[in-house]
């Protein structure tokens, strides 16, 4: 190749700089097209998804891990009352895997930042917050997934649910929602912490604790007093009630509110506190 | 020609004033002003961590400066931020390109977010990756590129659309020479097209070629700005190094160079000598035949070109500072890899 004989970068072949299209517009500003610029980031991710499919496969195999184990190894020896064990467990790790796949947001962002190609991004003339909520798009969707998943392998080892179509799709969506609110505290986080391999770790730090100390796998009332209060006010706690009421039938009316109410108060603090962490890296 | 120069404006260069950036006790910019002229190049030169980047990065939005005001293509750098990222185009100091998408992928994600349509997006990626010598890759994903291609392709989404002003931050660092030639070759064509290009190297051989004029910065302030030749002029210009065969001879060749270039500087320890001269091409072969003619072996005789470190010395006194290799502004992130040829 040759840079000394290089076929024209024609302008005539894109819009013309000064019209609405790119190039310097000293005049008018852009019109901002946040949900456009998010989505095209977001695809970038989702390839990401296609040609590397270690970033599906370990997200993906890591609940059925955790189903299998306490389905069949700890399962025996949890009793809680008026249900049958794998019936609570498969709504609770359907939550739990969707925590821990929140955390994939940060790790994503860190590594962004670390290759510079954040630079590029941040130096175009895009929204603020797009490479953020591209990611969190994506990550969402790949929870979506996760929870298929994890309610048909539920059923395949005895999960038998017992809703109709409208707490289905509520329970899906609470989920889906916790899933996207969650990602935005990930990425948080991992602008924060920033070394990509240090965010992975801390994922584990702040997650384990939040979905061990919560109703997602054992009853709250079977915890030492001391941790009740908290684990009582542990969002993973309400998005697991609402869930597990929602597909098992029971009154889920306060739960969902709760859950509800945990979403709107995640995404409120943390949309605003991520974008910033990602302009101010 | 490859870039269109109709779009540039008569306030189009770069204007700074009193620049000044902290990281906690760290100084990194103290009160920097400086001016490059519409269509002009301006070469920054300092050494690592010397704030180069961390002027680069306010001037193109990426931070704001603590104090100080900037002004690129007219627009200021905080107050109007959204429009300076219109009529600007940045080449950071790491390739900003995506392995995992492939060079065609990447150039398109980068027009669509720049407002293109679809078919005008694969048009100019298209034309792009013809320009710079990439179709034969263009679908294959970019983890498999040689240096020389990613910063070609990295150069490629900066300017696919026409800015008004281009910052280069170290775009040869880490390069072969052939992928060097090349990036010269392109700033070359950008300032022969009107753009208003900041380049930042450490190597004063490339300010030389490229720039109309130079920026000297050291420890985040501004020691010298002029013309490359301005500033070459205040170094003495070239070193001719003599090596001597018999050191005892030491004596009689240092009279002999003495005489042989009364004007030059002249120095020495015990097997060599140092002659700094205006231009060492036009003196060498007097004072070899000089030498020969008192019978004095010579085993080497070099030219050595002033460099970053004798500009240092000749401005400040003493040799480039920030000689530890973390790129200035911030920490990277562990495992990073710079792109090398």
């Amino acid at each position: 190749m040759s840079l000394s004989t290089p076929a024209p970068l024609s302008p005539a072949a894109a819009p013309s700089p000064a019209a609405p299209g790119p190039g310097p517009s000293p005049t008018a500003g852009p019109r901002p097209r946040p949900v456009r610029d998010a989505l095209l980031l977001a695809r970038r991710t989702y390839i990401h998804h296609l040609r590397v499919p270690s970033l599906i496969v370990f997200p993906l195999v890591t609940p059925m891990i955790f189903l299998l184990l306490f389905r069949y190894i700890l399962g025996g020896s949890i009793v809680i009352p008026g249900v049958s064990y794998v019936d609570f467990l498969v709504p609770g790790i359907i939550v739990q895997s969707i925590t821990f796949g929140a955390t994939q947001t940060g790790v994503g962002l860190a590594t962004d930042v670390g290759q510079g190609i954040a630079d590029r991004f941040q130096a175009l003339p895009i929204s603020r917050s797009a490479v953020v909520a591209g990611r969190v798009l994506v990550d969402t969707a790949r929870n979506l997934v996760l929870v298929g998943t994890v309610l048909v392998a539920g059923l395949v080892i005895g999960f038998r649910p017992d809703t109709g179509p409208a707490q289905l799709a509520l329970a899906v969506g609470l989920a889906t929602g916790f899933a996207f609110a969650f990602g935005w505290l990930s990425a948080f986080i991992g602008l924060n912490v920033r070394h990509a391999e240090a965010v992975h770790d801390a994922g584990f730090v702040w997650v384990i604790p939040l979905t061990f100390a919560s109703s997602a796998l054992v009853t709250v009332d079977s915890m030492p007093a001391a941790i009740r209060p908290l684990a009582r006010l542990n969002p993973v706690t309400s998005v697991a009630d609402a869930v597990r009421a929602l597909l098992l039938g029971d009154p889920a009316g306060t739960a969902t509110v709760h859950a509800l109410l945990w979403i709107a108060a995640l995404l409120a603090v943390f949309v605003p506190l991520a974008v910033r962490a990602y302009q101010k890296r | 020609m490859l870039f269109d120069s109709t779009q540039v404006s008569a306030n189009a260069g770069i204007v700074v004033e009193g620049i000044t950036k902290r990281y906690g006790a760290r100084t990194a910019l103290d009160d920097v002003s400086l001016e490059v002229p519409p269509g002009t190049v301006l070469g920054l030169l300092g050494p690592n961590g010397s704030g180069k980047t961390t002027l680069v990065r306010i001037l193109t939005t990426l931070i704001r400066p603590d104090r100080g005001r900037a002004l690129v293509a007219g627009r200021d750098v905080v107050a109007d931020a959204a429009r300076v990222r219109r009529a600007i185009g940045l080449v950071g100091q790491h390739t900003a390109v995506d392995d995992y998408l492939s060079g065609r992928e990447n150039l398109t994600l980068v027009a669509r977010l720049l407002r293109m349509g679809r078919a005008a997006a694969d048009a100019r990626a298209g034309e792009a990756l013809d320009a710079f010598g990439l179709s034969d890759a263009a679908d294959a994903p970019v983890a498999g590129y040689s240096g020389g291609m990613r910063r070609r392709l990295d150069i490629a989404a900066t300017l696919l659309t026409q800015p008004e002003v281009v910052f280069l931050d170290e775009p040869t660092t880490g390069l072969d020479p052939a992928s060097r030639r090349e990036v010269w070759t392109l700033v070359e064509r950008l300032s022969a097209g009107g753009t208003t290009v900041l380049l930042t190297t450490q190597y004063l051989e490339e300010a030389d070629r490229l720039a109309d004029g130079v920026a000297v910065i050291d420890q985040g302030r501004l020691i010298a700005t002029g013309t490359p030749g301005q500033l070459k002029r205040r170094l003495l210009g070239d070193t001719i190094r003599i090596r001597l065969a018999d050191p005892a001879r030491m004596h009689d060749a240092v009279d002999t160079l003495r005489a042989a270039v009364p004007a030059g500087g002249l120095d020495h320890d015990r097997e060599s000598v140092d002659v700094r001269v205006p231009d060492g091409a036009a003196v060498l072969p007097d004072a070899l035949r000089r030498l020969d003619g008192r019978g004095i072996a010579v085993t080497a005789a070099e030219i050595r070109r002033p460099d970053l470190d004798d500009v240092f010395l000749a401005l400040t006194g003493h040799a480039p500072a920030g000689d530890d290799p973390t790129p200035d502004a911030r920490p990277r992130a562990h495992g990073h890899q710079r792109s090398h040829a």
